[in-house]
């Protein structure tokens, strides 16, 4: 197991370096850079006053020079600043980053506690009109993007009550935080909760057809009991799986919950960063994306050892 | 006798109800507004910016040397009001202005303000402070000016190369703020400290903007409001639907469209809307240097081939208006009157008349119905420029050119003009003061940063400098519109229409004024008042 982990962790390093290096690659190539959108901004280009803000910058070394600047800069502790706000990027990404954790956890918290136990009704009635309803629910939860269910979600507010569930101040209680989050959590996590029914679904109907179910049910257990305790621990592999990757896809719906919420989470200030081509913080937040989506991978892998004692990790 | 004494209880009802209107119209201290900002700023420095997202939240922290009376819808030479200057006098050459200042004005950090402030902001405004400006785009507007000195605490003289009219206005606008001496260009982008009725609390890059009330302000019993709060909703629908849900007292100024406006009347008809032009014309722009188009006729051509109205109707629902470069009236100060702007090329009613002429140019140049024209229209890929682009597309099909439309991210689009890179553009261009100096010298003159076609024609360039100097406004105004004629026969930057769009307050949102000739000058706030 040691040179298992050994070996897994030396992969992840690897992945972390192909990614900084694409990553920053990728921003380069991207045609315009800083200085053209801080001049866009003022409605000209002064070439000499441009020169004198690449120069400010560091825009006008290498890339590999920047490139060693800023793994460098990373390995010591130091982000950098941001080339638009001027402030630290950790001072920039810091204060966002739970709102988006806390964001992301209620969505794939509510994905979870709604696609699996429907999946597992829908498995169970299977053909019956319960398994139909659920089935046309979470096909329009996997064909409605979220940016228009936000939409809609907002209107029918606005409508029905008079007021918008979006963020204007930071809440001040754990109450308000769950309030304000519930709504956008909920528009985020519709998809993801329906891909991990359908998922569920189909692999508890997979494991309700095997010998070792049938002989559960011999042996006089309770449906419930065969259902939860037999059936589903089986059957969650795949969607434990599927809910490790979803945890990695989130990212994109949130970029569009959060702006359509108006949340000042992570996940838009990335976008405004590619669009502002600020390099500190779009490199800084993709790694730190990155090493999540990587360790949340290596975590499910362990689990599968968890769910399933047959599997065993060793060279 | 009952009678009488119906009409004395008459009288007291109508006096006691005419005290409580007077009563409830009286400004109040207290209360934040609220409004919603349609994106993040670049920086918080008004002098280093060119956008409304700057000069709106941020034009509160400062004061100028001068203002546009911020009750008074138009601006113009005559509602120019004091600000730190308390009074102002010209030399018998009209080439120095001497301003007498305000005693006992501190800066939000507590230091006090001298002449010494004002001649350091001209110097990083004429480019000549070590404490340099990162982005100066106002450099053309002082090129005039000779020296800014400070005679002693509070007097300050500027001096002219040659008398200039237009400077008052100039210094007039949002963007002509005064900054400290003592401050860094840096900080005064990141935390800015003015002399204005506002303080700067924070500033946080997607997501809010804060300032509070300066108890200190010089202008006693000012501001009213103890702070305004702006959410930055990047996201239209999102802020239109939190607008109506009243979560805002203010929608972002000049930021609701025409048909977002209907959604706003229909959802909230108690809130009060204006629309006004927002002193920001769609323009085409065209590469004088790249054939076809180094060829005049094809120019013209592509000039008669607009249908304004068209354009109008489409993208404003017949709201917008049309004129030449400068604004038109009635809002307009220094626009043609519409008889004279018939007889330019493109702008006669008559569409059909105009493309048969345009086809004609075309035909003389070897272009017809088989041997068609193909272009490439580049714009930036935002919507109204975009929308724009297409319609000149489909108008440039009568007139044998086929256009490609060519969408080009913001990042790159100045870069592009700069270069010359593009064959045909649709562009925006934003004027900050209706004033002739400002948008000649800015958008024609030669060699100007901003003059993206860098048409460059010295006859005309020697009128813009006759018309800047002349003091007698009916004669200027004469001038001003054989140059913008002469402009729109160069076909320098075809001018199609210039944008109008609204904006929305909540009733209790009072002695807010929205000013009409320009969407730049009208956010101190001061004298703003919630009325709940």
């Amino acid at each position: 197991v040691g040179a298992y982990l050994v070996r897994r962790l030396g992969l992840m390093l690897l992945t972390l370096f192909g990614i900084s290096v694409i990553i920053f690659v990728l921003l380069r190539l991207v045609p315009g850079n800083i200085v053209d959108i801080l001049f866009d901004s003022a409605g000209m280009v002064d070439p000499k006053e441009k020169l004198k803000i690449m120069q400010d910058l560091g825009l006008d070394k290498s890339i590999p020079e920047q490139y060693f600047d800023w793994i460098g800069g990373l390995l010591r502790g130091d982000l950098g600043y941001s080339y638009v706000s001027e402030k630290s990027t950790l001072s920039e990404i810091l204060p966002r980053l739970p709102i988006t954790a806390k964001l992301a956890g209620m969505a794939l918290s509510f994905a979870v506690i709604i696609g699996v136990p429907l999946g597992v009704i829908s498995a169970v009635k299977q053909n019956t009109w319960l398994d139909y309803v659920l089935r046309v629910v979470s096909l329009s939860g996997l064909s409605m993007p979220s940016f228009w269910l936000g939409l809609l979600i907002l209107m029918a507010f606005v409508a029905s009550f008079g007021t918008l569930p979006i963020y204007t101040d930071p809440p001040k209680t754990l109450l308000d935080e769950l309030l304000l989050f519930a709504v956008p959590a909920a528009a985020v996590g519709f998809r993801s909760s329906a891909l991990i029914m359908r998922l569920t679904r189909s692999s508890m109907l997979e494991v309700l057809r095997q010998d070792f179910i049938r002989t559960a049910r011999a042996k006089g257990a309770s449906p419930a009991a065969v259902n939860f305790n037999h059936a589903l621990r089986n059957a969650m592999l795949p969607v434990v799986t599927v809910i490790g990757i979803e945890a990695a896809f989130l990212i994109g719906g949130l970029i569009v919950t959060e702006t359509v919420f108006n949340i000042p989470g992570v996940a838009r200030f990335l976008v405004e960063a590619i669009r502002w081509r600020d390099y500190p913080i779009v490199q800084n937040l993709v790694m730190f994306i990155a090493v999540v989506v990587v360790s949340v991978n290596f975590l499910v892998d362990m689990l599968y050892a968890v769910l399933d004692p047959r599997i065993k990790y060793s060279d | 006798m009952r009678s009488g004494l119906r009409l004395f209880a008459a009288t007291c009802a109508l006096a006691t109800g005419l005290t409580a209107a007077v009563h409830a119209q009286e400004p109040r201290q207290g209360g934040i507004l609220r409004i919603y900002h349609r994106d993040t700023p670049p920086s918080a420095s008004v002098l280093e910016e060119t956008t409304i997202s700057t000069v709106v939240p941020f034009m509160g922290l400062f004061n100028n040397l001068v203002l546009f009376d911020q009750k008074t819808e138009q601006n113009s030479a005559q509602s120019i009001v004091p600000d730190l200057a308390t009074s102002w006098a010209w030399n018998a050459d009209e080439t120095a202005l001497t301003f007498k200042l305000r005693d006992g004005v501190k800066w939000h950090d507590g230091k006090p303000f001298t002449a010494k402030d004002v001649a350091c902001t001209w110097d990083q405004l004429r480019g000549k402070s070590a404490n340099s400006l990162r982005k100066n785009p106002r450099e053309p507007w002082y090129q005039n000016v000779a020296e800014v000195t400070a005679t002693s605490d509070n007097e300050v003289v500027f001096k002219l190369n040659r008398p200039q009219p237009s400077l008052l206005p100039m210094l007039a606008s949002g963007f002509s703020a005064v900054y400290p001496c003592h401050v860094s260009t840096r900080d005064m982008r990141l935390h800015p400290i003015g002399t204005g009725p506002f303080k700067f609390v924070e500033f946080k890059a997607n997501e809010s903007i804060k300032l509070t009330r300066n108890t200190e302000y010089w202008r006693k019993g000012r501001p009213y409001l103890d702070g305004i709060e702006y959410t930055v909703i990047p996201n239209r629908s999102t802020a239109i639907l939190a607008f109506i849900a009243g979560k805002f007292d203010m929608t972002f100024p000049t930021e609701v469209t025409i048909p977002l406006l209907k959604d706003i009347q229909t959802q909230a008809p108690q809130a009060i809307c204006k629309t006004v032009p927002i002193g920001v014309s769609t323009n085409l722009i065209v590469n004088r240097e790249m054939p076809p188009f180094n060829n005049a006729d094809i120019r013209l051509a592509m000039a008669l081939s607009i249908d304004r109205k068209q354009f109008i109707d489409i993208l404003s629902e017949g709201k917008s208006d049309i004129g030449a470069h400068m604004l038109p009236p009635p809002e307009g100060i220094w626009g043609m009157p519409a008889e004279r702007l018939r007889t330019l090329p493109g702008y006669d009613p008559d569409v059909e008349k105009s493309r048969a002429q345009a086809r004609a140019l075309m035909e003389k140049n070897g272009y017809n119905a088989t041997n068609r024209l193909k272009i490439k229209v580049s714009t930036r890929n935002i919507a109204q420029y975009r929308d724009a682009g297409v319609i000149l597309i489909d108008h440039l099909k009568h007139i044998y050119i086929d256009g490609e439309l060519d969408p080009v991210e913001s990042a790159n689009w100045d870069g592009k003009v700069a270069r010359k890179d593009y064959s045909v553009g649709m562009n925006l261009t934003g004027t900050a003061v209706d004033d002739p100096d400002v948008a000649f010298f800015e958008n024609y003159a030669c060699g100007s940063q901003r003059n993206y076609t860098q048409y460059c024609n010295r006859d005309l360039q020697a009128m813009f400098d006759k018309q800047s100097v002349e003091i007698d406004t009916a004669k200027r105004r004469q001038m001003v519109w054989d140059i913008d004629s002469r402009l729109q026969q160069d076909i320098a930057r075809p001018i199609i229409y210039h944008g109008r769009s609204a904006t929305c307050w909540q009733p209790y949102v009072k002695d807010f004024t929205l000013m009409v000739n320009s969407s730049y000058n009208g956010y101190r706030f001061e004298d703003v008042w919630l009325n709940k």
